[in-house]
């Protein structure tokens, strides 16, 4: 099993590589979604560093926790987050967005480089968790399930299908993480079509809610997933309050960094306020 | 016309008229005793479906997901990507219009080993309606690559498809029906995944069928053996991968071809004949089904007659198919 940490600078800088690695992958890309990976890193950081049972030599182990990224669109913070977990080289990043690649634009299902399932159409995620969550309840297996969901991705109907199943069905080894940045494609969500308050709907539908006031902020990530490993007959989400293109300041809650790659100038801002040469 | 020249799988006269998905049902069940891995899901419809009988068997292993088709094939994929082998049902409509997206994205794409067996398929689910009556879904599931898209004709041959598709990994379509079907196979017949069944040889016309048309098939190759002309029929009940070898065979002994459907001719069986052809072999054809239309209301198998899907349309295509060709080559003399 990988090695898991709870010491925070070491998370911290983690989060650091993982944020300039993605960004130099989606700047070779010249497209992809700045701030809703960006947005990401934290959590992610937190589930393949600290929370998640997991075996980057050993990806198709039987008895790993999964996760599933529902928000597809924020992949290559996931696949920086891999690449650092010891899942492929990090060189690999760089082919981000390329035919042929394994790291295509949206998560394609390839337990090779770590990747659970095929998502980046929203409102899908969550249902494969619930299938993967009751698989493993039904063979008697102690894995625990995770998911990601962008706030944006609350507009589909079919999640709240999926959010129905997970709390009828009682899984309490399911733990959904809404990455809660506040914006869409078209801008703040407020202006499109707001969906709060989120906290409350979630609850209303029978999952019990932890809501992070700040979703970048380590120790209170890994306390909450405490939380839901020790909730017992419901689903567990964690509202993560996160800042869309967090990390670099002329992305924070910039709602047109959401689907657009950097150009060589941000880069080298980007980079620099990492603490990263250009 | 001698006979040899008819397959050994027909019954020598139709007797029994069988629910098909009550088939797949006992099927199903039989199955559950011998597969631990088969999960059955449903969206709602469990006793039109008939996976009722799944569930009652075993309620551990049969999940109910309510009036959410979509849920329901998501669901169905985190089943696939834990080892099991998931069977999700419902309506042809639901299951391939409505949850389209997610049959592409989530089980299709990523190659998963999920089992869509869908009921009500056609013009066939009568009283309904034509909002219940899927004519699109063989479209829908054979433009999907990865996807392996079945049609039985029987009940006989559902219950072959069905203990086949448990042991082919990949994502698989099943299309069934509300009516009952008539029982043309014996039980001798052997169901192949990719092979098209010559169910008789012929020399003027050659009919490809799936579904119920199969039996519409066989009585129109009847009415017009009376009238001298040999018919060739042939049971296609896998459209993808669709056996272009034996389809290409059939229709160069002839050379005038006759599709017949329950379902939209534009992109179903019709669709899927003329593409073969049109790259291989080209020629001429008439295609028996639901001409871009939607359906009515009515009784299932009166609409059979009311849309014009019936063995005697069959034999009117087919005297077309014969005069054209007759003419052209008088034309040509």
């Amino acid at each position: 099993m990988h090695e898991r940490t709870k010491n925070v600078d070491i998370l911290k800088e983690i989060a650091r590589r993982v944020r300039i690695d993605l960004l130099k992958a989606l700047h070779r890309a010249k497209s992809g979604h700045t701030g809703g990976s960006l947005s990401s890193v934290e959590i992610l950081v937190s589930l393949y560093f600290s929370e998640l049972r997991h075996n980057p030599k050993n990806p198709r182990w039987g008895d790993r926790d999964r996760f599933v990224l529902s928000k597809g669109h924020g992949v290559p913070a996931l696949y920086s987050v891999l690449a650092h977990a010891g899942y492929f080289a990090r060189e690999e990043l760089m082919s981000l967005r390329k035919p042929g690649s394994r790291l295509q634009g949206h998560p394609e299902y390839d337990l090779e480089i770590g990747i659970e399932a095929t998502t980046g159409s929203l409102g899908h995620g969550l249902s494969a968790a619930n299938g993967m969550a009751l698989a493993a309840r039904m063979d008697g297996k102690d894995i625990r399930i995770y998911a990601l969901l962008s706030d944006g991705e609350l507009q589909e109907g079919a999640s709240w299908e999926a959010i129905t199943t997970s709390s009828y069905r009682k899984l309490d080894n399911l733990c959904a993480i809404v990455d809660r940045n506040r914006f869409q494609n078209d801008g703040a969500m407020k202006d499109i079509k707001d969906i709060e308050p989120v906290p409350d709907k979630w609850r209303a539908f029978g999952w019990e809610v932890e809501t992070l006031p700040d979703g970048h902020d380590f120790p209170s990530i890994l306390s909450a997933f405490e939380k839901a490993r020790q909730t017992k007959g419901k689903p567990f989400v964690i509202i993560a309050n996160t800042i869309k293109g967090k990390g670099v300041s002329i992305f924070e809650n910039q709602g047109k960094y959401h689907g657009v790659a950097p150009t060589d100038d941000e880069l080298k801002v980007a980079l620099n306020e990492l603490g990263e040469a250009a | 016309m001698s006979r040899t020249q008819i397959s050994d799988f027909l019954v020598d006269e139709v007797t029994e008229h069988v629910y098909i998905r009550e088939t797949y049902g006992k099927t199903l069940v039989e199955l559950g005793r011998e597969y631990p891995n088969i999960v059955v899901l449903d969206a709602d419809l469990t006793v039109s479906t008939k996976t009722n009988l799944f569930g009652k068997e075993f309620p551990n292993r049969f999940f109910t997901m309510g009036v959410s088709e979509q849920d329901m094939m998501g669901t169905a994929a985190g089943f696939a990507l834990s080892g099991k082998i998931p069977f999700a049902s419902t309506f042809a409509i639901f299951a391939t219009g409505r949850a389209w997206e997610h049959v592409r994205q989530s089980i299709v794409f990523p190659k998963l080993n999920v089992k869509i067996v869908a009921t009500h398929a056609g013009v066939t689910v009568g009283e309904d309606g034509a909002t219940h009556q899927a004519l699109e879904d063989i479209a829908l599931m054979r433009v999907l690559p990865n996807m392996t898209v079945i049609v039985p004709a029987d009940a006989v041959e559902t219950e072959k498809v069905i203990r086949t598709i448990v042991n082919h990994k990949g994502p698989t379509y099943v299309r069934l029906a509300r009516a009952k079907f008539p029982t043309i196979f014996k039980k001798s017949y052997e169901f192949e995944i990719g092979k098209a069944r010559v169910l008789r040889e012929g020399k003027h016309v050659t009919i490809f069928a799936v579904g119920i048309m199969v039996c519409e098939a066989l009585e129109a190759s009847k009415i017009l053996e009376r009238e001298g002309i040999s018919a060739c029929v042939v049971n296609v009940s896998t459209v993808k991968p669709i056996d272009v070898e034996t389809i290409v065979k059939a229709a160069s002994s002839t050379g005038a071809v006759v599709t017949a459907e329950d379902h939209n001719i534009i992109g179903g069986l019709g669709g899927a004949i003329a593409e073969v052809l049109g790259e291989n072999y080209p020629t001429l054809m008439k295609r028996i089904g639901m001409n871009d239309r939607f359906g009515t209301s009515g009784d299932g198998l009166q609409l059979l007659e009311y849309f014009g899907l019936k063995a005697r349309n069959i034999v009117q295509a087919a005297h077309e198919l014969l005069e054209f060709n007759s003419q052209k080559k008088s034309v040509v003399l």
